[in-house]
């Protein structure tokens, strides 16, 4: 067993810490994004509300969330170590540095990118995350009639109203379906009124973007996994999908929000 | 061909390892376009020699691309500006007349400066000991040809094999880490049949050797694959990753 | 004393076996009590620090550079020879034999020549054990290709690089000595003398190329594997760092010196650009199978080409002069290298050279191109069409390519028994620093063969002999020999110290190396050599009155470990042209211009000089005497060479 937490600190051990808890992060990232978009849904927050509820109660998903939680702690503390132990690595600097001649700048900058992801999430969890979880959020009461699901009703309950907890039943006397759930989408709709929010999110999935258009790809090659034959699917992946699309579909929901809502 | 040029030179100069260093501008003039970077400064040095003046020191011998001793680290490159050559194979044609050039060292915890623009890379030969070979003893080997090799496979090993051990990888690596370096000749004897017995042993020993020199850990920017004067391939460095979490997580024997 | 080359009796093909048995052995529980000191990490002396190591000896191995691996070993292109006969073509190790022996113009001895034939093919498969990454073909076997104008296919090769992909083999066999302990290797470490104790060389004394320290070693045996000395004529294929003075050290403390003036000159270089020029590149000979060697037929032409008034292109099929073929018209252009040397620098004598110098001579790849088409000229030689082309900015897909000769070997060496041990016991050579097996030329892919057939199976067989005869008591480190030669060392570095001239070391470098190159390179005369005799005293008188050394000992200081080296060539260019002087006959790589056919062809002199040449040293400004090992043929027969 020592032999085997050995691994995990050498040089090689660590990067495939990063590694790894990097492209745990990139698929936590597509789901977060698919999640999400149901904001973009014309149902004043229903169905978002529910899959935060689901995905806030769901065991399995519960333990994958502390996971995701580890995952992060660990990628932003292996980062400091890694970096510092490569500024020890040169402790004499170059006069004259032409980095931009073999390198591209987004490899060169992962951990300042890393830096405003980190700030972003701080600001974005005790946000969001924090709110719904510990903040007094209000409730909100969903009614769809099962002939016609589209005809929503509405109602928000004042925060003195009993009982307030999560619901979603069925109402065969009103022939509703009903669900009094926590309004996040209040939350999120709020926040992204405000400038400042809505710059902030722009810029960290900026931030995001060239953290991983290098990353996604550099965590294959720091895992080994490099073959003429998937490198460039890698590299595709990592440019559209993880470099544009992600970040980019991310960047869309505050500024939504912001002129749209 | 165009003619002579007149140069100003931003040196590195340190009296010794103790010394802090400083840098120092020389003139080199009346340059000729066909003189190599090394000859430039051997025409400067004779000057500075004639006027009791100490040379400017810097590591060279074969001078034709091979043997790996030269280095220098150009206006922010290693190597200087063009891809694929040594500074030895740099000639003064890459440069223009009035051009100012800066030359330091290589810069890393694990090569030290001994004097000037010499370092000390002996960091890499402790690697290179630690496992970079095939434990044969002299006589008693099989003929030749009864360890037939894929050519393909051969040709990929010797891809490997090229690197000169310059250390230009660290040097352009902003992490300064050697792992271009080391998995060039971990990749080497991972793919070829002979090396296979000793293949994980082999990439234990010199990753634990290669840490303990004090180089950094790899980003995978790539500037020493755009650096490097052999182009050596960043594959090597994804071979080497690979063979050694397979050695640690899946294999029985571990050393290191 | 008289030159006892020690080879076995018995059937040329049985004296290896037979000597091998005969050689006494050392006991194994013995070998770790001996301590071997192998100065030079290059082919020879990596591959023999590494077996010795092996067999449990104690090994010191030094070299100057940073790295073992950066020996001038390294810098090999073509290939090497080995008697494999894989290719089913008629090869032996007997034709290797005979193709070795005629190659050198008679001048070698059989025994050593068969032997080296014989092991050559185990030195293939010890070096692909090792992981040497040769060529191959697609079936997984070896690649062969013929090389130096043999007849057959017997040169293995590892792309353009085959020295350094050799030298990383024994390199690695090295390192895994020194992980184990069994040697210690000392990097950036000069060898500045040898120390004898009661007759016998039994250390060497070092100078520690960062600090400055003169340290003393020693050894039972001191293994010289430093290389040739080719550098003695400042513009050479060698490395910067290549000097004599381990061998040279080693003369003047009794070790004779055979045929120094032999050296061999490569016709296809990159010519000189300018006074700037510090080494030559060499371009693989193989160039010559498809291009054409020419210069302008008349002077004028010439000068207007180098002013730059005309093109190549502008000289018209009739105006030009393809000396090759017209003097050799059998084999043309692909005539051996001395013949191609020398006929290249008769024509730039002659004032009808090329390029900006004039010092060059046209390798025109048009009619190649025009035959093959430029594909197939760029997969032939697209690699040195590239170094060409990166080192002169001239396409030589467009302009034909200017190449001249340059010194590229050294033949000459330490004189060494069929043990490869000198006139001084305990003291042995290996590789290029010794003068056997090659004669008065080498042939093509030869000298690594023979670089590692010392290294790897030769010296751990003969050195045990001498071992086992002198004991393993330990050797005295406290004998005043150590104290005094370190002293003697010490005192020298101070005098070159206090040079404080005029004249840098460089300067008296190219100098010696202008009067080696005209007097002492490819053709001599008497009245040439005489001159250059004069020459080099005065320059060397000059000096130690003149040069400038700077700094101090105790620190890295190239001026000074120039200054050490350029010294001892401006000693050994003497004996050199001692050498070639006496030696009246042309042969080999030499021409001497007394000795020649009606047509202006070398001729041999086979009834006054079929012998080695070993010189001793008799003390300073004494003239060195002169001691003859007569060569004995039972097996070949002596032929004049022709290429008509
Ligand atoms: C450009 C070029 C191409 C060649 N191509 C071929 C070819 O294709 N085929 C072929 O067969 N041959 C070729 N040769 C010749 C061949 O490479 C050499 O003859 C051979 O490699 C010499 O090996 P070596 O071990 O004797 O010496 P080297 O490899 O020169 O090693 C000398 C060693 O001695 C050390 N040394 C020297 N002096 C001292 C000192 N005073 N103190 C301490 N250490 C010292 C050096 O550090 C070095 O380690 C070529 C040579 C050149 C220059
Ligand atoms: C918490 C703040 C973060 C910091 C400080 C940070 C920092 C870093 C650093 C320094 C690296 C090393 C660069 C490299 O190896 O190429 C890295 C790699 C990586 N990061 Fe981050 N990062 C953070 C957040 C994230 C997030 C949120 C994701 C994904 C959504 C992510 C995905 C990756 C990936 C995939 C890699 C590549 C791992 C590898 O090369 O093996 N990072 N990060
Ligand atoms: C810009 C669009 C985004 C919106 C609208 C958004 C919205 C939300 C909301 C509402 C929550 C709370 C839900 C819950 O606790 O289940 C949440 C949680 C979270 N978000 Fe985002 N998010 C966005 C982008 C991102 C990005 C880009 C990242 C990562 C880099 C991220 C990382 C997280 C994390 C780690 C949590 C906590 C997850 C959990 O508890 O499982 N979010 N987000
Ligand atoms: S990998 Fe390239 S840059 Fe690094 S030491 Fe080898 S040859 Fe030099
Ligand atoms: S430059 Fe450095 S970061 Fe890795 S890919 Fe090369 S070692
Ligand atoms: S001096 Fe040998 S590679 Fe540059």
């Amino acid at each position: 067993m020592s032999n085997f937490s050995k691994a995990f600190s050498s040089s090689l051990g660590k990067k495939l810490i990063m590694s790894l808890t990097g492209l745990f992060l990139c698929t936590f990232l597509i789901v977060h994004l698919i999640g999400n978009l149901q904001l973009f849904k014309d149902d004043q927050g229903m169905a978002f509300n529910s899959y935060s509820y689901f995905m806030t109660h769901f065991l399995p998903i519960k333990i994958i969330s502390y996971v995701l939680y580890a995952s992060i702690i660990i990628h932003a503390v292996y980062a400091l170590v890694l970096t510092r132990s490569n500024s020890k690595a040169r402790p004499t600097g170059y006069a004259e540095y032409n980095g931009k001649a073999n390198s591209p700048w987004t490899s060169r900058n992962m951990g300042i990118l890393g830096t405003i992801i980190l700030i972003f999430l701080v600001v974005h969890m005790s946000n969001f995350w924090a709110q719904y979880h510990w903040g007094g959020l209000p409730y909100t009461k969903y009614e769809a009639e099962l002939q016609n699901p589209d005809a929503v009703t509405v109602t928000q309950l004042p925060i003195s109203a009993v009982p307030l907890v999560h619901s979603d039943y069925v109402d065969a006397q009103n022939g509703t379906k009903v669900l009094i759930a926590k309004d996040l989408y209040q939350v999120v709709h709020a926040s992204f009124k405000q400038w400042w929010y809505v710059v902030l999110y722009v810029l960290s999935m900026a931030a995001l973007s060239f953290h991983l258009i290098h990353g996604f790809r550099s965590a294959f090659q720091t895992l080994g996994w490099d073959h003429k034959r998937y490198v460039p699917l890698i590299r595709t992946l990592s440019l559209w999908v993880f470099g544009i699309l992600i970040p980019v579909a991310f960047a869309a929901m505050p500024l939504f929000f912001f002129f749209f809502k | 061909m165009s003619g002579n040029m007149n140069l100003t030179l931003k040196v590195w100069r340190q009296k010794n390892s103790a010394d802090q260093g400083r840098f120092v501008t020389y003139k080199a003039d009346n340059i000729s376009p066909d003189m190599s970077f090394l000859e430039m400064l051997d025409v400067v040095n004779e000057t500075l020699v004639k006027k009791g003046e100490d040379p400017i020191h810097f590591d060279h011998d074969c001078r034709e691309g091979i043997c790996g001793m030269c280095s220098l680290y150009i206006n922010g490159r290693p190597h200087g500006p063009k891809r694929a050559i040594t500074t030895c194979q740099l000639h003064m044609r890459s440069f223009e007349d009035g051009e100012t050039i800066t030359i330091e060292p290589w810069r890393a915890a694990a090569f030290p400066v001994i004097k000037d623009l010499a370092v000390d890379r002996s960091s890499f030969e402790r690697i290179q000991q630690a496992g970079g070979y095939v434990s044969v003893n002299t006589g008693g080997v099989p003929d030749a040809n009864e360890i037939p090799v894929p050519k393909v496979i051969a040709d990929e090993a010797f891809n490997s094999a090229t690197c000169i051990q310059c250390g230009a990888c660290v040097a352009a690596c902003k992490n300064a880490s050697a792992m271009l370096f080391v998995s060039a000749k971990v990749s080497q004897l991972a793919l070829l049949p002979q090396g296979q017995p000793e293949r994980y042993r082999r990439v234990q020993a010199m990753v634990a050797q290669m840490d303990a020199e004090g180089f950094g850990n790899c980003t995978n920017t790539g500037a020493c694959e755009a650096e490097c004067p052999k182009e050596i391939s960043l594959t090597n460095i994804a071979r080497m990753n690979r063979d050694y979490f397979t050695s640690k997580f899946f294999k029985e024997e571990d050393i290191h | 004393m008289k030159l006892d080359a020690k080879i076995p009796e018995g059937p040329l093909g049985e004296k290896w076996a037979k000597h091998k048995f005969n050689l006494k052995l050392v006991n194994p529980a013995n070998k770790r009590k001996y301590n071997i000191i192998v100065v030079g990490t290059g082919l020879a002396g990596a591959s023999a620090a590494a077996s010795l190591a092996e067999l449990g000896y104690n090994v010191q191995a030094f070299c100057f550079q940073d790295s073992p691996r950066r020996a001038h070993s390294i810098a090999a292109q073509g290939g090497i020879n080995a008697a494999k006969n894989y290719r089913n073509d008629g090869d032996s190790v007997y034709r290797l034999f005979y193709d070795t022996i005629k190659g050198g113009d008679y001048r070698a001895r059989e025994g050593n020549v068969h032997r080296l034939a014989e092991v050559s093919v185990n030195i293939i498969d010890q070096c692909v054990a090792q992981g040497v990454p040769f060529a191959r073909e697609y079936g997984g076997l070896l690649d062969n290709r013929s090389f130096g104008g043999a007849q057959v296919s017997r040169t293995f090769y590892a792309r353009g690089q085959t020295g350094q992909q050799l030298l990383l083999g024994a390199y690695s066999a090295l390192n895994r000595q020194i992980n184990e302990g069994k040697v210690k290797m000392y990097n950036r470490h000069e060898m500045l003398d040898v120390v004898m104790v009661d007759g016998k060389a039994q250390g060497i004394v070092t100078r520690d190329l960062i600090t400055g320290k003169i340290e003393t070693h020693a050894g039972h045996a001191v293994l010289l594997c430093t290389g040739g000395y080719g550098n003695v004529f400042y513009l050479s294929t060698n490395a910067m760092g290549c000097n004599v003075t381990a061998a040279w050290k080693a003369h003047k403390r009794g070790a004779y010196f055979g045929n120094p003036c032999f050296t061999q000159i490569h016709p296809t270089c990159i010519p000189v650009t300018g006074d700037h020029q510090s080494k030559l590149t060499l371009m693989s000979e193989s160039l010559r199978n498809d291009g054409r060697v020419w210069v302008p037929k008349t002077q004028e032409m010439s000068q207007r080409l180098r002013k730059g008034e005309i093109r190549a292109s502008d000289i018209k099929e009739e105006d030009r002069d393809y000396f090759l073929e017209r003097k050799y018209p059998s084999f043309g252009n692909l005539v051996p290298r001395d013949v191609a040397s020398r006929n290249a620098k008769e024509a730039v004598d002659d004032g009808r050279g090329v390029g900006t110098s004039g010092v060059a001579v046209f390798l025109d790849f048009a009619d190649a191109i025009k035959r093959l088409g430029e594909d197939a000229v760029r997969a032939k030689y697209g690699n040195l069409f590239d170094m060409y082309y990166q080192i002169t900015d001239e396409n030589p897909y467009k302009v034909p390519m200017r190449i001249y000769p340059a010194v590229h070997y050294t033949m000459g060496g330490l004189w060494v028994d069929y043990n490869l041990m000198t006139t001084v016991p305990g003291l042995y050579a290996l590789g290029e620093a010794n003068f056997s097996d090659h004669g008065a030329n080498r042939l093509g892919a030869s000298a690594l063969m023979q670089g590692l057939a010392d290294g790897y199976f030769v010296i751990p067989y003969t050195v045990g002999d001498y071992l086992a005869t002198i004991g393993p008591a330990p050797v005295n480190a406290n004998h005043p020999a150590f104290a005094q030669t370190k002293k003697e060392a010490e005192d020298r570095i101070n005098k070159l110290l206090s040079l404080k001239g005029t004249k840098t070391v460089d300067e008296y470098h190219r100098e010696l190396g202008n009067i080696m190159w005209e007097y002492c390179g490819m053709a001599r005369s008497e009245e040439g050599l005489i001159k250059a005799k004069g020459l080099i005293r005065e320059l060397r008188e000059d000096f130690w009155k003149n040069a400038i050394v700077l700094g101090s000992n105790e620190e890295l200081n190239q001026s000074l470990e120039k200054a050490g080296r350029v010294a001892d060539f401006l000693e050994l260019g003497e004996l050199m042209v001692d050498d070639a002087l006496h030696r009246k006959e042309s042969c080999g790589g030499h021409f001497r211009v007394e000795s020649q056919t009606e047509e202006g062809e070398a001729k041999r002199d086979d009834e006054n000089f079929a012998y080695v040449a070993a010189w001793e040293y008799k003390g300073e400004s004494q003239p060195s005497e002169l001691h003859k090992e007569e060569l004995v043929f039972e097996n070949v027969k002596l032929t004049q060479r022709s290429y008509k």
